[in-house]
């Protein structure tokens, strides 16, 4: 049995827990999202939207499955414009574990897919830049296909990489 | 050629053969709704034009007009775009109710509802009368309407647009077979009819996705009608008889498409199709899609959707003796390309 100085010992560890609970002190979640200005060229043109797992159909109905048999834990989205014409949409996916990450990123590849050097893997399309690195999955859309496109989005998807 | 009353008892006749009444009645529903049938067929229109898109990612509006137009005097028989809609549209309808016009967002600002297409509806509408405010334009919810180019407007001296979940969702469910779910008050209260403007897409659960599928912005949970590939999921919920009887007509967007991937936008697999297709019959109209989406498919060495483990297998489901919803025989749809 605790005597009464062990007691206090206890209370008070029990207390800071609390207060650390009760101020919101927890695991800082990773921002990946470039501000402005950060990547040459590249704005961020919206307010970054959160889906937990459950919420995902809200965003993609149909699609969330897919991510969420592989573990998908929340998805992040942003929109992007590069030099004030090319929009493009970064989508991040934190998943359960790098294994599910990599699961996407497997389906995600067909022959006509570029390798890049990104994270832990990465492929490029004309418009579409898909790297995983760790847990994350993140995946960059442009909606126009311009001769400098693909650079442009893998400036981007390296300003991304970074943050994460 | 067979009179619309002859195919009604036709369709009633075939029905009885299937051993139900009220297969009969669901057949011979789908076939008063379907006032343009030609030969107790039902009538697809797939009308296309090649330089839609210029030289642009975006089609040029007047050329989606003029292919619009085209769509409907082929579907109709009248050349005179105001004829032709006043042919689609009762006349009650024009005089003083809401149209719905539910389009398509999901899959984000690269593969939506094209804003042209929309907006071309909804002026031809207005030119047969309809008041701006009388057009309600609506998704799932703002982001994909957004998507389709119609921020939030509630002013009722212009073409409406919300979607579903802020106009909120009747509180009983509905239900029919699989389908139990909570149908948004824009289709239960808000609107007399619906013109449905779904966009072609290959969907990785349904197989295709296009006329009925989009029907899952209509209600609060979709998700639960995803099991089985969406089979009897989508076929039961377009029984519902709100969604059953308001949805009327579909102008579906084949502007462009996804060939694999969807919903999702994968602009690697971008096509432009530069069509419009329309109909009553939507089991005849997926059936037409799921041809269309099949073709492409082919021709870019992709697997079938059948040796992809996804065939739209809800498309017959629709078609069948319980449901009743159209025709998924070739044999009885009478496809009109122009």
């Amino acid at each position: 049995m605790f005597g009464p100085a062990r007691w206090d010992k206890v209370i008070g560890l029990l207390a800071i827990a609390a207060v650390l609970a009760g101020t919101g002190c927890k695991k800082k979640d990773a921002d990946p999202f470039p501000a402005s200005g950060a990547v040459a060229g590249w704005e961020k043109t919206s307010d970054t939207r959160v889906f937990a797992a459950k919420d995902l159909w809200q965003y993609i109905d149909g699609d969330a499955e897919q991510y969420i048999q592989a573990g998908v834990v929340s998805t992040s989205t942003s929109d992007y414009k590069y030099q004030n014409q090319l929009e493009a949409t970064v989508d991040v996916y934190t998943m359960g574990d790098s294994a599910g990450a990599q699961k996407i990123l497997g389906k995600s590849q067909s022959k006509d897919a570029k390798t890049i050097s990104l994270g832990d893997a990465g492929i490029a399309y004309a418009q579409s830049v898909t790297f995983c690195k760790g847990p994350y999955l993140v995946r960059i859309v442009a909606y126009e296909d311009t001769p400098g496109t693909q650079q442009s989005l893998i400036a981007l998807a390296h300003g991304v990489e970074s943050k994460l | 050629m067979k009179s619309r009353r002859d195919f009604l008892k036709d369709a009633a006749a075939g029905a009885v053969l299937l051993g139900s009444s009220a297969a009969a009645d669901k057949l011979a529903l789908a076939a008063a709704l379907n006032t343009h049938a030609a030969n107790g067929k039902s009538k697809v229109v797939v009308a296309r034009d090649a330089a839609l898109h210029g030289t642009s990612t975006q089609p040029d509006e007047q050329k989606v007009m003029n292919l619009l137009d085209k769509a409907m005097a082929a579907y109709t028989g009248r050349d005179k775009p105001l004829e032709a809609w006043k042919s689609i549209v009762p006349a009650n309808v024009l005089a003083g109710k809401v149209i719905g016009l539910k389009v398509n967002g999901l899959g984000g600002k690269g593969i939506a509802t094209h804003n042209a297409l929309t907006l071309a509806v909804a002026e031809r509408l207005q030119q047969a009368g309809v008041k701006p405010g009388n057009i309600l334009v609506w998704d799932q919810n703002a982001n994909f309407l957004e998507a389709c180019g119609f921020p939030i407007n509630t002013d009722p001296s212009r073409v409406r647009s919300y979607p579903s979940d802020s106009a909120g969702f009747e509180d009983e469910e509905s239900s029919w077979g699989v389908a139990r779910i909570r149908v948004t008050k824009i289709l239960t209260r808000e609107c007399d009819m619906v013109i449905n403007l779904p966009i072609l897409k290959d969907h990785r659960m349904a197989g295709v996705t296009f006329a009925m599928k989009n029907m899952f912005g209509v209600v609060d949970k979709p998700f639960t009608l995803h099991a089985g590939n969406c089979n009897p999921g989508v076929a039961d919920l377009n029984c519902i008889p709100v969604i059953r009887n308001k949805v009327r007509f579909t102008i579906g967007d084949a502007i462009s498409s996804v060939y694999d991937g969807g919903p999702a936008f994968h602009p690697e697999r971008l096509w432009y199709p530069n069509a419009v297709v329309v109909g009553e019959d939507r089991v005849a109209l997926d059936y037409t899609a799921w041809q269309m989406l099949a073709s492409k498919r082919a021709e870019a060495g992709m697997p079938t959707f059948e040796a992809d483990g996804r065939p739209p297998l809800y498309i017959a489901t629709a078609a069948d003796g319980a449901h009743g919803l159209g025709t998924n025989d070739p044999q009885r749809i009478h496809l009109i390309e122009v």
